[in-house]
């Protein structure tokens, strides 16, 4: 039996950064809001305890129960597609504030050309700078268009920065806090970076280097350079994240409730609309639906393309024909490197999770492709996150990995050890996309998502340029031994690696190679918005985040408008 | 070295270490004993009654098992994670850590139990890339596995375990990481990886949790644990030295 709740103007699926922000900004706006969260309410108050490597880091605290739902994944067609039934290669969000609660607090903003990125390549490179299974596309909206919800995220999340670099975008307005401290460490990466000739900079960080009152009235505190961000809550509210920011803002206007352990499995839809959700308490297992004027999907990617699968929203991607939109462009996030084993103890062990600098000459299309047999690049940054034990355990290459030689050497280098990081661009390709899982089921009965994925050609180059620069980085800081990442061949799910996945439900001009338009309006539905990295149609070369941001606060804007008017907002 | 001068010596340790003063976080010195009792008559002592004096750490220096009903299987498990992470000239190994304590409790709670994975059926043979696929909960293989290590000491050197020397254990140990051993329904080497990282995560865990007794492993890593701020020192040039301090003293 189903309950059949009062309606309500808007309901979102999810209760992260972008569910935040999407009801904040409506519910400023005067319209009702309920959000819908299937994990427990939780904040600054329950991180008391938070610096525990093994509770968090290790046995993922904070991330989502997996023996109630996960992915299957294979690598190709022709393999039959399993469960992956423990968290490994990204880490699932759950409870309020989502995967905000437990990043970093990276805060990018992609460059103007990967918004473009199709009709630039062409114009600089030719068409078939890429082999035609890639499939690559424009977004249907340009960085100077979304400049201002860049803007209006950055203002939200207090984010820490200098606008020195020259090769992103033109910014509006400088970072609302300066940088954060330049460490020894950094400085290291700083001479090197320089004396090559490279431009480094301070990361875009949402640890803020001071406190600070955002516009909505919300206070974020000064990071305390404690060494727990990624995989932990901040103890300090000096972490931007949902709970601290947007949600309050949301609650403070008495137009938005939060339903907790609500999980949502049915977006209802009755000819060209949709009606609201049907989701399951998750304690008493009793079914809701959720009646709303405007569904806002605003889950992690997974969720938001498995609730459009399950609900026949949109058109499944076919890989064979290369038709349908949905579940299609998948991407994730190539990772090239190299560590450095250095003389002299540092102290590792303090940090923040943006505690970093960067460089983007490498980034993007800073520099000329046409003798590459790739596209795009990644940024290349030194960050001082603050190494703990469990997982971290430097040793150099042929050391074995247990026993007295392993001990010594993961002592000896514990706090010795530096290392470059990239996050590299994605490109999508025919062969990598979402559908349903025709086996596994989550424990509503619900069949799981399934992931079909492995890196490509473009994947591999990209990987062994950067990883070759960033060795020659780490050479030129000094260290003795310079270890550079491994070549990449499949991809594999156990080993952690991102939480950057993207695609999907991609954003665009053209409803043949898109989900949603530029408002993240579903282009089936005009009441139904979906929003989050799923909307990329690759992902770049920075972290997600600070583009998800100003999408959803687009997003918002469209819907007050779709609120108001109706229709389709483009 | 052979393994009663290898359990001498790291009594010696403990006594010049000052593990044994009593001043532990979480209970006890026991962690520390375990290789002491190894080779002598186990059957006259029951699993976890090898407790300290009265009145010694958190938990007034009891230490018990959680999991393990067979103390000749604990020992095993403790003789395993030495020789994975053993003691030295830096400090305590593995048992000296108190680890085969903390993965007894771990095996007896959540993470033995798998309660956070994805166990619904049916359980196929992956590729490598699609990680886990058993259908055995985590103390199910520690158990299978420790059986094996057992049955593996008798076939190749017709001895038990725990009365082998260290390089006759590196050598079964490593056939599980070689998967040279068949183990029923997980891979030996997948085990091997698991007792692995558990024997880490004991070593270098919060006291909370009963491995990493006196904070000893984050003193040999240079590491200071749960630290409020470091505001003030994260712009030295110079490594700064910290005192560790564990979760368990806010309580």
């Amino acid at each position: 039996m189903v309950t059949n709740l009062e309606k309500v103007d808007v309901v979102t699926v999810g209760v992260g950064w972008t569910g935040g922000i999407i009801a904040a900004e409506c519910a400023k706006a005067g319209l009702k809001v309920v959000g819908l969260e299937r994990g427990r309410e939780r904040g600054t108050e329950d991180f008391a305890i938070v610096h525990d490597e093994y509770r968090y880091a290790v046995r993922y605290e904070l991330m989502q129960d997996v023996s109630k739902e996960t992915v299957t994944f294979r690598n190709n067609r022709q393999q039959k597609a399993l469960p992956m039934r423990q968290l490994g290669s990204f880490l699932l969000g759950e409870g309020l504030g989502g995967s905000g609660t437990h990043w970093n607090g990276h805060t990018w903003r992609f460059l103007p050309y990967d918004f473009q990125i199709k009709t630039l390549t062409d114009e600089k490179y030719g068409a078939d700078k890429l082999a035609p299974e890639y499939t690559l596309q424009d977004w249907g909206i340009t960085y100077d268009e979304l400049e201002p919800y860049f803007d209006k995220f950055e203002k939200t999340a207090g984010i820490s920065g200098e606008d020195i670099n020259p090769f992103w975008g033109k910014r509006s307005n400088p970072f609302p806090t300066p940088p954060m401290k330049k460490t020894p460490i950094l400085k290291k990466f700083e001479t090197a970076a320089t004396n090559l000739g490279y431009t480094p900079f301070m990361l875009p960080s949402a640890n803020l280097s001071e406190a600070y009152v955002n516009p909505d009235g919300a206070s974020i505190n000064a990071c305390q350079y404690c060494g727990f961000c990624e995989r932990f809550g901040c103890e300090y509210g000096a972490k931007t994240s949902p709970e601290i920011t947007v949600v309050p803002t949301a609650r403070e206007t008495g137009n938005y409730e939060i339903t907790f352990n609500a999980n949502v499995v049915e977006v209802v839809k009755e000819g060209d609309r949709v009606t609201g959700v049907r989701y399951f308490d998750t304690v008493t297992f009793e079914e809701f639906f959720q009646p709303a004027e405007v569904v806002v999907l605003t889950s992690y990617i997974m969720n938001n393309a498995k609730l459009l699968m399950v609900s026949n929203i949109g058109e499944m991607y076919n890989p064979d024909t290369g038709q349908g939109t949905l579940g299609r462009n998948y991407c994730y996030q190539i990772l090239p490197g190299a560590s450095g084993f250095f003389e002299e103890k540092m102290n590792t062990f303090m940090g923040a999770g943006s505690l970093g600098m960067t460089i983007d000459d490498f980034n993007g299309d800073s520099f000329d492709h046409g003798d590459l047999d790739f596209i795009h690049g990644a940024s290349l940054s030194m960050t001082q996150t603050g190494i703990r034990p469990i997982l971290t355990n430097p040793v150099p290459p042929d050391t074995p990995s247990w026993g007295a030689e392993f001990k010594k050497a993961s002592i000896e280098n514990f706090n010795k050890t530096l290392s470059i990081g990239g996050q590299g661009a994605s490109m999508p390709h025919r062969e990598n996309y979402m559908a349903l899982d025709s086996t596994y089921k989550d424990i509503y009965g619900v069949p799981l998502l399934q992931l079909t994925y492995n890196f490509t050609d473009q994947d591999r180059a990209l990987h062994k340029f950067l990883t070759e620069k960033s060795a020659e980085i780490m050479k030129e800081m000094g260290a003795k031994t310079v270890v550079a990442g491994s070549p990449i061949s499949d991809y594999d799910i156990v080993p952690y690696q991102t939480t950057h996945n993207t695609g999907g439900t991609v954003m665009g001009a053209d409803p043949a190679t898109s989900v949603v338009n530029n408002y993240l309006q579903h282009w089936d539905a005009e009441n139904l918005f979906v929003v989050g990295a799923g909307n990329f149609a690759h992902n770049g070369g920075y972290n997600p985040t600070g583009t998800v941001g100003a999408l959803a606060y687009r997003c918002a804007e469209g819907i007050i408008n779709y609120s108001k008017n109706g229709g389709s907002l483009v | 070295m052979t393994k009663e001068d290898k359990n001498y010596s790291r009594r010696d340790f403990l006594k010049t270490s000052g593990i044994a003063t009593g001043a532990l976080i979480g209970g006890g010195i026991i962690g520390g004993l375990i290789g002491a009792n190894v080779g002598n008559d186990n059957a006259s002592t029951p699993p976890g009654s090898t407790a300290g004096e009265p009145g010694e750490g958190g938990a007034g220096g009891v230490r018990g098992l959680m999991f393990f009903k067979n103390d000749a299987e604990f020992q095993i498990l403790a003789q395993a994670t030495e020789r994975i992470f053993p003691e030295d000239d830096l400090g305590p190994g593995a048992i000296g850590l108190a680890v085969p304590y903390f993965i007894d409790q771990q095996l007896a709670g959540a993470y033995g139990e798998n309660s956070r994975e994805y166990m619904q059926a049916p359980f196929l043979e992956g590729q490598k890339t699609q990680g886990y696929q058993s259908r055995l909960k985590r103390n199910e293989m520690f158990r299978q596995g420790l059986q094996i290590m057992q049955q593996e000491a008798q076939d190749r050197f017709q001895t038990d375990f725990v009365d082998l020397e260290g390089e006759q254990m590196d050598e079964i140990l490593t056939a599980f990481q070689e998967e040279e051993i068949t183990m029923k329904g997980v891979s030996a080497l997948f085990f091997f990886r698991l007792l692995r990282a558990a024997t880490l995560e004991g070593a270098y865990a919060d006291p909370i949790y009963s491995g990493n007794q006196n904070m000893e492993g984050w003193k040999m890593k240079g590491y200071p644990g749960h630290q409020l701020s470091y505001l003030n020192q994260i712009d030295s040039e110079e490594f700064v030295e910290i005192e560790p301090k564990s979760l368990g003293t806010q309580h």
